[in-house]
């Protein structure tokens, strides 16, 4: 290797360092016995990872972000799969804008967008938190369903949709017999980013959530107001393990240049 | 009573008209091809027909019922695309088996009747193959099997030939000629290719502008072309204008030609291959149908030679199987024997 593959690897590698040192530090964290947050930590033990466990409003909170992102993103490829079929089907008048259109949110910061949802479905409209809650995350996350799933359409060779209908299925049979099954990993994929963005999201959960409906990540974000233990930190692990493991399922079924690159 | 017939049909995209008041008619079990360049609307016409485009206006007429606005998946058409349009996900057998499903044929008939097909097209042992991993000329087979099982009242085939290479296209058309003639099946074929669509049709359509040009047997089209399109397409490649004087044919510098005629019209333009022109030495006895020429450009076709002369009315090509090679700059002439020659209406 020359000189400046050396000095590239280091520099690339510094970046690196810079980026994972942050999450090291946390993870290493973690696994400390003392009562509160110290790096390096003077001993080593679970029992924050075992508190996560015992600490009762974590487990209900992630429960009620494991109930919004799953019907939130269902909801949302019930919306995004033939919202990003017909964008990328046909050819029509006011296609662009249709497409600029449902990719908006994502465009919007996060902050803006979940204030002004406060303020229609909170404030304007009563509705229950967490139908607010709801609703906001379907929203915030059906541009990535479509985007993903118009990745995956980009590929598809629509003659073949012809094939099928003329060997005598209808729009519908075709549809579900052909396109889908040919989009499949779209749609695995979709789904699980969808999911990590709703399960992650703070932004928006912050306006949304209210008296006895709070998503984990806001519990957390009250939870290190007051505690200075190192459970945060556990269940950040735990977080992060999760998201990896979902991310990991992303790469085998499709390749994870569907998000890196459009 | 035709078994297909396209009565004054026009079809659109957007504001671009591709076909206009077009009318076809096709018998029980022929084989028509369309032919044409790019863009002559011989595409269209094939997808008008399987109904993937609604014309604008006019009739398709099917075995005496109108077809023109039964929906595409209650046809009995088989259909072969040029990128074969299989599907990916499914298996070499499902492929087959799709049209059968959908018309809910009992598994088992399913089973025989798709088997069947595969051993005509020449692919058992390969029904659980996917696709992907199959080459461009099995997968070709695939779209033929899964056209012809369903028994269609139609088939329908676009460039279906035209991804393969040379030797499998040729064996390809054979084996469609074959097996369209066992079934007889009435086939619509497209194509660009003039020699692959000469070589199987009873009768081609010759298409430009969206327009036909010809409507006959290949023979007859390959002969005597009517118009001067034609004429370039299979093959004419000198073309002379000439005009009635007292009741003679005479070229723009005043030389007779003598030729059949049956149409009395006001100006001819005549089609030669370059085939079927005869090289002389000058001072020939002859005068009606001769030009001088002198030699520009000659190439060695390996049985004969090509020369691009050069006369008063312009340049022509002219094949001949010359001894030696004809010196650039000599002086020659031209003899056209009145047989050869063509009266084309001329392109506009």
């Amino acid at each position: 290797m020359n000189e400046k593959g050396k000095s590239l690897t280091l520099f690339t590698f510094l970046v690196y360092l810079f980026l994972i040192a942050p999450l090291l530090i946390i993870t290493v964290t973690a696994f400390g016995q003392s009562e509160f947050l110290k790096f390096p930590p003077d001993s080593f033990s679970i029992r924050w990872f075992l508190n996560v466990f015992e600490v009762e409003m974590f487990m209900r909170t992630f429960l009620i972000s494991l109930e919004v992102a799953c019907i939130a993103t269902f909801i949302a490829l019930l919306v995004g799969i033939p919202a990003a079929y017909v964008i990328s089907r046909y050819r029509f008048r006011g296609r662009k804008i249709l497409e600029s259109f449902f990719l908006s949110p994502v465009l919007i910061p996060q902050i803006v967008f979940g204030f002004s949802l406060f303020n229609y479905l909170v404030i304007k409209l009563r509705l229950p938190v967490f139908t607010g809650l709801l609703i906001g995350h379907t929203i915030f996350i059906i541009p990535y369903i479509i985007r993903v799933i118009s990745a995956s359409l980009a590929n598809f060779d629509y003659e073949i949709e012809e094939a099928a209908v003329i060997f005598g299925a209808n729009r519908i049979k075709t549809f579900f017999m052909i396109v889908l099954p040919n989009i499949s990993s779209g749609v695995v994929a979709g789904f699980i980013l969808a999911f990590i963005n709703s399960f992650n999201n703070v932004p928006i959960s912050v306006f949304l959530t209210g008296p006895g409906v709070s998503t984990l990540p806001i519990q957390m974000m009250s939870y290190v107001e007051y505690y200075f233990d190192p459970t945060i930190a556990a269940l950040s692990v735990l977080l992060m393990g999760m998201t990896t493991v979902l991310m990991f399922i992303i790469e085998r079924s499709l390749g994870l240049s569907y998000f890196t690159s459009k | 009573m035709a078994l297909l017939s396209l009565d004054d049909l026009t079809v659109s995209y957007g504001d671009n008209t591709v076909l206009e008041n077009f009318n076809l008619e096709i018998n029980q079990g022929e084989f028509v091809s369309l032919l044409g360049p790019s863009g002559c609307g011989k595409t269209t016409t094939l997808r008008a027909i399987a109904g993937f485009v609604n014309p604008g206006s006019g009739r398709i007429v099917f075995m005496g019922k109108d077809y023109t606005n039964i929906p595409v998946h209650k046809k009995q058409f088989g259909f072969v695309f040029q990128n074969y349009a299989l599907f990916p996900h499914m298996s070499v057998f499902d492929n087959v088996a799709f049209g059968l499903k959908m018309q809910k044929t009992p598994v088992a008939e399913i089973k025989k009747r798709v088997q069947e097909m595969l051993e005509l097209v020449g692919l058992e042992g390969f029904a659980q193959r996917h696709p992907g991993e199959l080459s461009g000329g099995q997968q070709q087979r695939v779209a033929l099997a899964r056209a012809l099982v369903i028994k269609p009242d139609l088939l329908l085939l676009d460039e279906p030939l035209s991804n393969l290479d040379a030797k499998l296209r040729v064996e390809m058309r054979v084996e469609i000629r074959n097996i369209q003639q066992q079934l007889n099946l009435t086939t619509v074929y497209v194509t660009h290719d003039q020699e692959e669509c000469f070589s199987i049709s009873d009768r081609v359509v010759v298409m430009k502008d969206g327009k036909i040009e010809q409507y006959d047997q290949p023979e007859v089209i390959y002969r005597y072309p009517m118009t001067e399109f034609v004429a370039r397409f299979v093959g004419f490649e000198n073309f002379l204008d000439l005009k009635e004087k007292d009741g003679r044919l005479v070229t723009n510098n005043g030389i007779e030609f003598k030729l059949d005629r049956n149409d009395e019209l006001a100006k001819y333009r005549v089609a030669v291959r370059p085939d079927d022109i005869v090289i002389k030495e000058v001072g020939g006895d002859r005068t009606a149908n001769v030009l001088t020429a002198k030699v520009k450009i000659s190439t060695f076709l390996g049985k004969e030679y090509q020369y691009l002369v050069e006369t008063e009315l312009g340049e022509f090509v002219v094949n001949a199987a010359t001894v030696n090679r004809i010196k650039n700059g000599e002086q020659i002439e031209l003899y056209f024997p009145e047989e050869n020659i063509r009266i084309v209406k001329e392109a506009l």
